[in-house]
């Protein structure tokens, strides 16, 4: 039955294949090094842009954003992809069963990050977890950390922010993942998860489908996940990134700083409470938060509103809802919310 | 033979789904795609990342969309 297969050149020799991402990898390292010097060329030499003009500085803002971003994305999404090709949903639950709360938040908070997952699996993985008699709270840090800490926001915080603001940004979502699965597992709420969830019985082996996956195949996957994500999120990246030079070019220094700098109170609930029913752009919202914490809005209340975005998002609540009864996902919300409020207000009072 | 595509519909799992009918078209076999859609279902099978594919009960497949070839490669070992 095997006659239709031949493929040739699907199946490189090995010696190939690194060759071939050696190569990449230099020519994305090339071409990051290069990029602001290239953009420098094009925009104010060939073009004839006055880099002084707001025109000027906001074309060189949106090219040299707009490569800077999707190089960062491709690179990083590729290395983590073929990482976390090693680590499955499946080893990450025997590695959390049993554990008691308080340690076992922190493991699932810390494997929450490095385990592959999206959201679309949300429920399959709470029912997973909680028929395997992973307790409840420990189940809600893993579901916090692994879209507030993923690699989208990671990155795009990195490029705009730099990699002092993208490093407190993954130490605080955790600290929020620890400590809100914490106190929701202290909190007793098993009696307002869908019965279901705890009559569903395991039959079975599991299966381990990374643990042989050849080289070959890892980095195939790597390719295939930048190629995926990129392809989803360009065009919100592009009009977060252009509304971004808009502000960059045009608006004033201190535009926000009167309502939404460190002074005003309100500030931070509000930006949280308009950060929740945002989720798809998530990849336009960075670059657009970016400009405006130029122009004045304080780094906690930026820091609040993207958190909000990402953890806090309407499609997954909806999700969440068949497994979760309403006053838990209240509750879950509210929890969450409160943590990222307190992250807000703490880097408002700090910095 | 007995093939299940297990996911809630996502995206990926439509890929899934159509991926395993092209790699059935290609082998010349009719057998009929079984979707398993419901949660429970789904876990017991002790797959928590969709879409997965279980040829004859035995999953094959999980968290990922398997190229047309690779899903032909594991239809015609079930096969033999």
């Amino acid at each position: 039955m095997s006659v239709f297969l031949p493929e040739p050149g699907t199946r490189r020799s090995s010696v190939n294949l690194w060759g071939l991402v050696a190569a990449a990898g230099f020519a994305w390292v090339v071409g990051y090094m290069l990029n602001g010097r290239f953009w420098d060329v094009v925009v104010f030499d060939l073009l004839g842009l006055d880099p002084e003009s707001r025109l000027g500085e906001a074309v060189h803002f949106f090219v040299y954003d707009t490569t800077k971003i999707l190089l960062l994305l491709s690179g990083i999404i590729f290395i983590v992809t073929v990482l976390r090709s090693f680590v499955t949903i499946e080893r990450t639950r025997a590695l959390l069963g049993g554990r008691r709360e308080g340690l076992g938040n922190v493991a699932a908070a810390g494997l929450g990050v490095v385990t592959p997952f999206c959201s679309c699996s949300a429920v399959p993985a709470f029912i997973g977890f909680v028929a395997a008699g992973v307790p409840l709270g420990i189940t809600l840090s893993f579901l916090i950390a692994s879209p507030m800490v993923n690699e989208v926001a990671v990155i795009l915080i990195l490029g705009m922010f730099g990699w002092k603001v993208a490093v407190l940004y993954v130490v605080f979502g955790l600290l929020v993942a620890i400590v809100a699965g914490y106190v929701l597992g202290r909190m007793r709420l098993e009696r307002w998860v869908e019965p279901f969830v705890f009559e569903t019985k395991l039959r079975g082996e599991l299966v381990e489908p990374s643990t042989e996956m050849p080289w070959e195949d890892r980095l195939a996957f790597g390719w295939q996940e930048v190629r995926t994500i990129v392809g989803k999120i360009w065009p919100y990246l592009l009009v977060g990134i252009a509304l971004g030079a808009a502000i960059h070019g045009w608006a004033p220094e201190d535009l926000f700083a009167g309502w939404a700098g460190a002074g005003n109170p309100l500030a931070v609930p509000i930006a949280v409470l308009v950060g929740i029913p945002l989720y798809s752009s998530a990849a336009g919202i960075i670059p657009l938060v970016q400009a405006l914490s130029d122009k004045g809005v304080a780094l906690g209340t930026v820091l609040a509103f993207m958190m909000a975005v990402v953890a806090l998002s309407l499609p997954e609540m909806i999700l969440l809802r068949r497994v979760l009864k309403p006053k838990l996902l209240a509750t879950f919300v509210g929890v969450v919310g409160v943590g990222v409020l307190t992250v807000g207000y703490l880097f408002n009072a700090v910095i | 033979m007995k093939i299940e595509v297990l996911g809630t519909g996502c995206k990926n799992c439509n890929a899934l789904e159509a991926a395993t009918s092209e790699a059935l078209q290609q082998l010349g076999m009719d057998v009929p795609i079984d979707k398993v859609t419901d949660y429970g279902e789904i876990v017991a099978y002790g797959v928590m990342s969709t879409p997965a594919l279980a040829i004859d009960g035995e999953i094959k497949t999980i968290g990922r969309v398997p190229s047309v070839r690779e899903i032909a490669e594991l239809l015609t070992g079930a096969a033999s």
